[in-house]
């Protein structure tokens, strides 16, 4: 008996619309992210991410409908992600029904956020997302460095000491994002996750260069806990995730 | 025909939305409260749960859940606890050194688990009680758990005449702790049935199936 590796698809969602569509066979509206939620739902996603990337914050009001009407209809655990700031906008997105938000360039820029928000909910509901870089800045002793607005932005902080900092800090697990593989369907960067899985004992999401289902098992290998990717899922296959899982199985790792 | 009426207790815990949904989707006349006439009143009490213990604790005192969910057991009348609202059911909760009283329906104490990685998070399989009804039919089926603590010994007297013991239902992570407890009107679970799909559905509905 054991934990399963958990495969989560990602969802971009503008103003309540999913960006860059999704390319599933009969599926009626490919931008609507409760229909897609409900489809990964069915063919066997263990968790959901929505990553809200509206970027006037005037329509924000949408992704909380999102949420909400999700969250009615799909029960395996949904995360939140993007524009998550304070501890306050945590308890909107759980009272619209995420199990958990994530939290990015807030966190960097202002590491107490992470505290208000674990000691008020608790550790479980926050997921802090690291988008790292490799770097040959010798004052990055990793050699990963934490950047910030989608990975356009350096920060100077060394990744893996972040990831140190915000797990005693009490996040509940990171979300670690290769800027440099992602994009590349290359596989992950599988250095990176193994330097974190050594600084840190909460769990890992991997993200970042999955191209194929024989990807997967390195990262796992590495020491994540869980798998998260966009493209691969949105525009493979319909029984992509199975493909995954199986893959994962094969290497003998348990999933659900 | 109307379905079960469970109350699920707002006491201000976390995502209460989804259980609310999730005993609706399969069959239950759901009333969000904490108001002693549902609680009292309902076929079905959900106690939810997520957080520290003893912030837990506290709040269900707050809202004077405490004496009117004993009453609801000492009158036969059933409960689900879910997550921390089912640790709570256990003697103590140990968190950072500090114990906190639970209602102490059970003997057992909450703590840490022991793992190489902490929360215990995502969907997990369990050695279900013989004869659980909670489990009937879903024994073999994956349940989704996020929790770093848990109640990893069990140290009923067997030996008391005319008792039955509760059934209990095991989980692993680092060690075995306890996934499920099913105690006459009592009933408790370490994972999320209102997040574990399909079989989380089968188990709420299995409970549900249970109400008078």
């Amino acid at each position: 008996m054991s934990v399963a590796i958990r495969v989560i698809p990602c969802l971009d969602v503008d103003a309540g619309r999913v960006v860059k569509g999704v390319n599933f066979e009969g599926l009626r509206d490919a931008g609507d992210p409760v229909e897609l939620a409900k489809r990964y739902n069915a063919v066997g996603a263990d968790e959901l991410t929505f990553l809200d990337v509206t970027a006037s914050s005037g329509n924000r009001e949408t992704t909380f409908d999102v949420v909400r009407t999700t969250a009615e209809e799909v029960f395996i655990p949904l995360t939140v992600g993007g524009g998550v700031r304070s501890a306050d906008d945590v308890d909107r997105l759980l009272r619209a029904g995420a199990d958990k938000a994530s939290i990015n360039t807030a966190a960097v820029d202002r590491p107490e956020v992470i505290r208000e928000i674990t000691h008020r909910f608790g550790s479980q509901v926050l997921v802090l997302s690291v988008d790292a870089r490799r770097s040959t800045d010798p004052s990055l002793p990793s050699g990963f460095e934490v950047t910030t607005h989608g990975g356009r932005t350096g920060s100077g902080r060394d990744a893996v000491e972040w990831a140190r900092e915000a797990a005693d800090g009490g996040v509940g697990e990171i979300l670690l994002n290769s800027i440099d593989a992602d994009g590349t369907k290359e596989g992950f960067d599988v250095e990176m996750i193994a330097a974190v899985r050594a600084a840190v004992n909460v769990p890992i999401i991997a993200s970042g260069g999955a191209g194929a289902p024989g990807h997967f098992p390195a990262a796992i290998a590495a020491g994540a806990d869980a798998v998260l990717a966009a493209s691969i899922f949105h525009f493979g296959p319909v029984d992509m995730i199975a493909r995954v899982k199986q893959a994962i199985k094969e290497a003998g790792y348990p999933v659900r | 025909m109307a379905g079960p009426r469970v109350t699920v207790l707002d006491y201000g815990s976390g995502n209460i939305r989804s259980a609310v949904r999730a005993l609706e989707h399969v069959g239950a006349e759901v009333t969000l409260s904490k108001d002693a006439k549902d609680i009292r009143e309902a076929d079905g009490l959900v106690v939810p749960g997520v957080g520290a213990f003893a912030s837990v604790m506290q709040a269900l005192k707050d809202v004077g859940a405490g004496p009117l969910i004993g009453r609801r057991i000492a009158g036969g009348r059933p409960v689900l606890g879910i997550c921390v609202g089912h640790q709570v059911f256990f003697e103590e909760g140990v968190e950072h050194g500090i114990r906190t009283a639970g209602f102490g329906e059970w003997p057992g104490t909450v703590e840490r688990l022991d793992a190489p990685v902490v929360p215990h998070m995502g969907w997990n399989t369990v050695d279900a009680a013989p004869g659980s009804r909670l489990f009937a039919g879903i024994e073999g089926e994956r349940f989704y758990f996020v929790h770093s603590y848990a109640v990893q010994k069990w140290d009923f007297p067997v030996a008391q005449p005319r008792m039955t013991p509760p059934s209990v239902t095991w989980a692993e992570h680092g060690s075995r702790f306890i996934a499920a407890v099913e105690n006459g009107p009592l009933s408790a679970v370490q994972f999320h049935p209102e997040k574990s799909g399909e079989a989380g559905a089968q188990l709420l509905a299995n409970w549900l199936g249970t109400l008078a």
